[in-house]
């Protein structure tokens, strides 16, 4: 690592599993569960958050030492707000179908938790660089379950990837479903989605039992 | 057998070979000596063996059930119903062999490979738990339903439904009726319509020998007239879930199951009250008439109210579903609570779903979720009353002369 010192690969790596927002910390998860019924809708928003979150760590680490602390939370709302509206904007502007799917869930990236999470716990009391990496690592991590989540729910659910069909053709009965393989109905619902999250939850703890919450 | 259980004792595999030394021989362990020892014949196995017992009349119903509607539907119904001439026949039976039994291997099959794996990773005992959900599953699915679907449903139960929770006793859903959910939401083409209940009717759909087999809660959510009569619905001679027409049966089951002290009578007296209660709103309803002929509702909510208990899988849904020991409620007051609400969660649901005429496995499954929360405010509210009793008594002057005053007291 001649770019990153062990320090800062840890900021990057530790948010992708050990440390993961979604799945250890158990934060974001509403839009985890909204948008994850197609892996290309999963993809376009990890990204945004990659974005928001990197740019915002950075902004809000620049600005740590001037924002007075009573109007700190309206100060991050701010430029995170403005992040936001920059990604939409972009995303009507060049793909414009996909923003219809994805609705009023790029504008909530503004609640989504692990962002503010982020600028408090973090860019807060940490300087650019650092806050950089950390708001790419945990954009990372909440992308990873994000896409991995997508992949499983739109191969069972529409027998698609990134709308794609892989498995044939379902009304042609062409492919899989001329054995009599039918799609999940169950998957495409957003309480699918909390039980793929589960599972992926479970299978990391039991991996890695250090994980496990005491209780 | 004995002695090879000792020699795999402690051993990875052992508890999958303890299912089967369980299962064929009485336990080989003797009790220690000291202590007292409380022998009960009625373990776990002998519970799951009753209520297995009691649901073997309704699959052999559901098997000459299966011939019957389908013949029925591809000659029409015969004109003078006889049991022996048009029911009890070879060729009924052979349709329930070919049609019923393949889902109960399955069921049974993937079922129990899913608790062997577990008990293996996880190093426990196999429970006899799924004996039972085994034997509900293949009942409660359409009798067209694809094997393999059955089987996804089957691990997809299990797993999520039973052994996240940690197995036999930990959970809190009904796995039989997780399954029965899962395929619902998964694969709805096959769980409703007028195509799935009767043997064949899907695969002849769209052609010439088209057959239809819809349920009488599927007419009446379309405001038609169905040509069953009273004792064709209360004895099961109806379209429907594979084991779920007979509501006969299900009576005769469910007093085997009170009078053998496995199943809580209050759950179904208050389940069968609740649906009625909810049946009559409904009529009353309609009586009043807030409810025009015209609405979509009215052929469920003019539907006579005891009769919601002898068609669908009401009867026996509250027979064997709700009664679950495991995911109902365990005070004597909160049973009053769960069952009742069940009975009247089921009749809603059933009324009100568009998609679907018919509530009750949602109904048990949203009532398993409350049951703790039930049981909770039962215990708090036991405990809140004898606190109060014990403050009174507190209060009461002890050097008291009247009799008559302390036991006033104590007992308000």
């Amino acid at each position: 690592m001649g770019l990153l010192t062990k320090k800062d690969a840890g900021l990057i790596l530790d948010p992708l599993a050990d440390n993961n927002p979604i799945t250890i910390q158990v934060l974001g998860i509403c839009s985890a569960l909204a948008i994850t019924a197609e892996l290309e809708a999963s993809v376009v928003m990890a990204i945004s958050v990659i974005f928001v979150l990197g740019v915002g760590n950075v902004v809000i680490s620049l600005m740590r030492n001037i924002i007075p602390s009573k109007i700190r939370i309206i100060v991050q709302l701010i430029v995170v707000a403005t992040l936001v509206i920059i990604v939409d904007q972009v995303l009507k502007a060049f793909a414009y179908e996909l923003s219809k799917t994805l609705g009023a869930f790029v504008g909530l990236i503004i609640t989504n938790c692990i962002i503010m999470g982020r600028f408090e716990a973090f860019a807060l009391a940490n300087g650019p660089w650092k806050s950089f990496l950390d708001g790419i690592g945990n954009a990372l991590g909440y992308g990873v379950i994000l896409i991995l989540v997508g992949f499983f729910r739109e191969l069972l659910g529409s027998g698609t990837l990134f709308g794609v069909p892989v498995l044939g053709d379902p009304i042609a009965k062409t492919g899989l479903y001329a054995t009599g393989y039918e799609n999940n109905g169950f998957m495409i619902i957003p309480p699918a989605a909390l039980i793929v999250v589960g599972i992926i939850i479970w299978v990391q703890r039991s991996r890695n039992p250090a994980l496990v919450e005491e209780n | 057998m004995h002695e090879l259980k000792m020699k795999y004792q402690g051993k990875k595999m052992a508890p999958a070979f303890n299912a089967f030394h369980t299962f064929l021989y009485s336990p080989n362990d003797i009790t220690h000596a000291g202590g007292t020892h409380v022998k009960g014949a009625d373990d776990l196995k002998r519970t799951m063996n009753t209520v297995i017992m009691a649901l073997v009349p309704i699959l052999l119903f559901s098997m000459f059930n299966a011939g019957y509607q389908h013949f029925s539907a591809i000659n029409d119904f015969p004109e003078n119903f006889s049991v022996m001439e048009h029911f009890l026949t070879w060729d009924n039976f052979w349709i329930g062999i070919v049609k019923v039994l393949p889902l109960v291997v399955i069921s049974y099959g993937i079922g129990l490979v899913v608790e062997f794996i577990f008990a293996v990773i996880k190093g426990h005992e196999v429970e006899e738990g799924y004996l039972v959900t085994g034997m509900l599953v293949p009942l409660i699915v359409p009798i067209d339903t694809p094997l393999w679907m059955l089987a996804v449903a089957v691990v997809f139960g299990v797993v999520i439904g039973k052994e996240v929770f940690g197995g036999t006793g930990m959970n809190i859903l009904n796995p039989a009726l997780t399954i029965r959910a899962f395929l619902f939401f998964a694969y709805p083409t096959w769980m409703s319509g007028d195509k799935v209940w009767v043997h064949g009717a899907v695969d002849l759909a769209g052609g010439p020998d088209a057959i239809s087999g819809e349920t009488v809660l599927g007419f009446l959510s379309q405001n038609k007239e169905f040509q069953y009569s009273v004792s064709d619905m209360f004895f099961g001679f109806i379209p429907g879930s594979v084991g779920e027409t007979s509501a006969f049966l299900c009576l005769l089951g469910g007093l085997f199951l009170i009078f053998s002290k496995i199943a809580s009578w209050r759950i179904m007296v208050s389940a069968v009250i609740g649906s009625l209660v909810m049946g009559l709103i409904f009529n009353q309803v309609v009586d009043l008439g807030w409810v025009g002929e015209t609405s979509k509702f009215y052929g469920l909510m003019n539907f006579d109210f005891w009769k919601h208990l002898i068609v669908g899988g009401l009867a026996f849904g509250i027979v064997y579903m709700a009664t679950d020991p495991v995911t109902g409620s365990q005070t004597n007051r909160g049973k009053w609570i769960y069952g009742f609400l069940i009975g009247f969660i089921s009749v809603m649901i059933r009324v009100f779903n568009p998609a679907y005429p018919e509530g009750v496995f949602l109904a048990i499954l949203l009532m398993n979720v409350f049951a703790p929360t039930i049981d909770h405010y039962v215990v708090r509210g036991n405990i809140n009353r004898r606190m109060k009793r014990l403050k009174n008594a507190v209060i009461l002057p002890k050097d008291s002369d009247s009799k008559a005053e302390e036991l006033k007291a104590e007992t308000v």
